[in-house]
């Protein structure tokens, strides 16, 4: 097959690639530019489209012998990530960028793109798994369960997972930096990469700040009392305990914790973890991995975080709405983040939470 | 071998030197040493310098080398900014297609050394504009301390009217970056009536890392490297002997083949543009009525861009660039396309295709064949 490789510059999507290579594909290295105004060098684990980092990627594709290319998708990234970020805080929601990313860069512009070109699909470093089944191609689970990134990929249709390629799902991190220095890759030892790349310094709310400016609203209680105060509701998220900054302690002295963030009235409202407890989420916009499945009970798990454990629910799909009813109460579940649904290791679909209930 | 085609990044070297380089590596001498040794290659370099003065028609004294051509331009323009400034003179006059060799230091010395950078603007074919040279000069030319406007663009080789410059500018001091020049349209440094110029060895098969700043005679200008004063105390170093020997060589061989080779390479290039207009409907050739140097084509497509054709052709075995990029490797628009009347959209579905001494006509078919079936897939890319 002819492919494009997304190579970030780290070590696991160098190990993909030299394994595509490898294993007789045409591949070609891509680094994506998602910023206009890149920095030089990383500073710590984050960020992953400074200069140094494209630098890496293309001594990693000289090493494995394969061509390669830069392309600038900042105007995409911006548009289809950074304000969406931006949006869903403003909106009171908590989004995973990661998978935004996913979903509208590596695995749509970026492979609509190379199919243009003439070539068959994208190789990432992802950990996870394709299997070719009677209904297509699905999505699993990566073997290395510390490292399975099937959850930031669950936002990925039929059509996106039949075009990409995960070389790494069947081994550990552990091993695939083993690989990478007995292949002469220099970035084996690399750190990896966390947070949000576009929030180099990781202080989200300081980030957020910049943009949204800063609006100074209540923090109340679950009966409507004010207790302290915000510079921007924005900032918080529902189960968020730390940085709330109350003037009034409990009777009992138990901590409280975010319940609510209403950001039409700019307000914060704060309670009892057990306040917290969900057993029912709803998800919108539902994206199917694999097969669609419709309003009969299934058993199953849904995960809500990337490396969040799997939850034992029964899902179905009705009124266009994905629903999952689990199995023991969740505490801190924020609208906005994604709801993947799996069928054992397979990922069913996802959908975006708009709504939760006790 | 993919055909390669594009010359004006690099050339390959000359076959005499190469032999004249690798003879020259294994021997032993410091031209600046007074004992056998040093004599014996002192000797060698004062007559490469002569072999290359000839060239370039100046005195061999004016030739002061340097490591690559992009030294050659940061010498003249910071030196000659900070004479001129000795005297009250603070004003910088570039044109606005200048490779960035000659813009970053003009910016540098904005930045950092109070200079005001004036940029003159180009015509739709990238021909600068003399009347506006012309009105500066009478308005502000007591104020100006060099201008400096290049021989031939890198990107649409497009060839600058240099001696109209120097006639306007009387006794301003004009330098001239001529890299892309050199060895491809008769360059006399005493008729252009430059203050200086600057050459590189690797466009015209010399070896990479070494270029010549053409000075004229008694303009001493302040210095950027100092050390043993071993170029007119203007650049110090020790001489790279067998680099410059092997330039020498490269010129020589240039001077002897110019217009067999001048006229071929730009036959080639005259059937690469008519054949690339007929096989894809909507292109065009940017400066493609002004005098250009053989061996350069800057083709826009529209519809396309730039960093998916270089792929696609190269995936063809075709290796060309687009003149541009920035030190990230993301595509910028051309400045030069820019200054030419693009827009972003159409600078940024401009390619360059070099031809060179090396290239024939079969390079030239293996990309029209290639070329239609390219610019369809990438057309298709660009539409998202």
């Amino acid at each position: 097959m002819k492919l494009i490789a997304a190579m970030s510059g780290g070590v696991d999507s160098a190990v993909a690639a030299a394994r595509a290579h490898e294993s007789g594909h045409e591949v070609i290295g891509v680094h994506l530019a998602l910023s206009s105004n890149p920095q030089k060098y990383r500073s710590g684990a984050r960020g992953c489209c400074t200069i140094e980092d494209s630098h890496d990627a293309r001594r990693a594709a000289d090493v494995i012998g394969i061509p390669f290319y830069i392309w600038d998708m900042a105007e995409e990234f911006h548009e289809g990530v950074v304000e969406n970020f931006i949006a869903e805080y403003a909106a009171g929601r908590t989004p995973n960028p990661c998978l935004r990313c996913n979903e509208k860069i590596k695995f749509a512009a970026v492979l609509d793109r190379a199919r243009a070109m003439g070539f068959d699909g994208v190789v990432t470093g992802h950990y996870a798994i394709t299997r070719e089944g009677p209904a297509g191609k699905t999505l699993h689970r990566a073997v290395d369960e510390s490292k399975d990134q099937s959850y930031v990929l669950s936002v990925l249709t039929i059509e996106q997972i039949a075009g990409a390629i995960f070389p790494l799902g069947d081994t550990t991190k552990v091993d695939v930096r083993k690989e990478a220095k007995a292949r002469g890759l220099y970035v084996a030892n690399k750190p990896d990469s966390h947070d949000i790349c576009f929030v180099p310094s990781g202080d989200n709310a300081g980030w957020l700040h910049q943009r949204l400016g800063s609006k100074v609203g209540p923090i109340v209680d679950q009966d409507g009392a004010q207790i302290g105060e915000h510079n921007g509701a924005y900032t918080y998220t529902i189960g968020q305990r730390k940085g709330l900054g109350l003037s009034v302690p409990t009777i009992d002295g138990s901590p409280r914790f975010v319940l609510k963030v209403e950001p039409l009235t700019n307000t914060v409202v704060v309670g009892p973890r057990e306040d917290l407890a969900v057993t029912r989420m709803i998800g919108e916009k539902t994206v199917w991995c694999g097969p669609a499945i419709g309003p009969e009970k299934n058993r199953g798990f849904v995960q809500i975080r990337a490396h969040g454990r799997p939850l034992a629910c029964t899902y179905y799909f009705d009124n266009d709405v994905l629903i999952a009813e689990l199995d023991e109460p969740l505490f801190g579940l924020a609208t906005g983040q994604q709801m993947a649904i799996y069928d054992d290791d397979r990922v069913v679909g996802s959908a975006t939470i708009w709504q939760t209930q006790q | 071998m993919p055909v390669y085609l594009d010359h004006a990044a690099t050339t390959p070297m000359a076959d005499v030197a190469v032999a004249v380089m690798t003879q020259h590596l294994t021997k032993v001498g410091n031209p600046s040493s007074l004992h056998s040794y040093g004599r014996d290659v002192r000797k060698d370099l004062e007559g490469a310098r002569e072999e290359i003065a000839t060239a370039l028609d100046c005195h061999s004294s004016e030739i002061i080398f340097t490591a690559s051509g992009t030294e050659a331009n940061n010498t003249a323009i910071k030196g000659l900014f900070w004479k001129g400034q000795a005297v009250g003179r603070n004003v910088v006059v570039i044109s606005s297609i200048e490779h960035h060799a000659v813009l970053d230091p003009a910016h540098w010395l904005a930045l950092h050394e109070g200079a005001e950078v004036i940029e003159i603007g180009v015509d739709s074919n990238g021909i600068i504009d003399l009347a506006e040279i012309e009105d500066l000069i009478s308005r502000r030319g007591d104020e100006i301390a060099v201008i400096s406007i290049m021989s031939s663009n890198n990107e649409t080789g497009v060839v600058q009217p240099i001696g109209k410059v120097t006639e306007l500018a009387g006794t301003i001091p004009v330098h001239s970056d001529a890299v892309q020049s050199f060895g491809k349209i008769p360059l006399s440094f005493k008729q252009l009536g430059l203050t200086a110029m600057s050459v590189s060895a690797h466009k015209l098969g010399g070896p990479i890392g070494v270029g010549a700043l053409v000075l004229r005679k008694g303009f001493d200008i302040p210095a950027l490297l100092h050390g043993g004063g071993q170029e007119r105390d203007i650049r110090s170093g020790t001489f790279n002997t067998p680099s410059i020997l092997a330039f020498a060589a490269a010129v020589k061989e240039s001077v002897q083949t110019f217009s067999e080779r001048n006229e071929r390479v730009a036959g080639l290039r005259n059937q690469l543009v008519q054949g690339l207009l007929a096989k894809v409907p909507g292109a065009y050739i940017n400066g493609e009525t002004a005098e250009r140097v053989p061996g350069i084509i800057n083709a826009t497509f529209p519809g396309t861009e730039s960093d998916t054709l270089m792929l696609l052709l190269d995936g063809e075995g075709i290796a060309c660039s687009t003149g541009s990029a920035c030190s990230a490797g993301v595509q910028r628009p051309s400045h030069v396309l820019l200054a030419m009347g693009h827009t972003d959209i159409t600078a940024r579905s401009s390619i360059r295709f070099s031809l060179g001494a090396t290239s024939t006509s079969l390079d030239v078919e293996q990309v029209l064949r290639a070329l239609p079936s390219v610019i369809e897939r990438a057309r298709m890319a660009n539409l998202r």
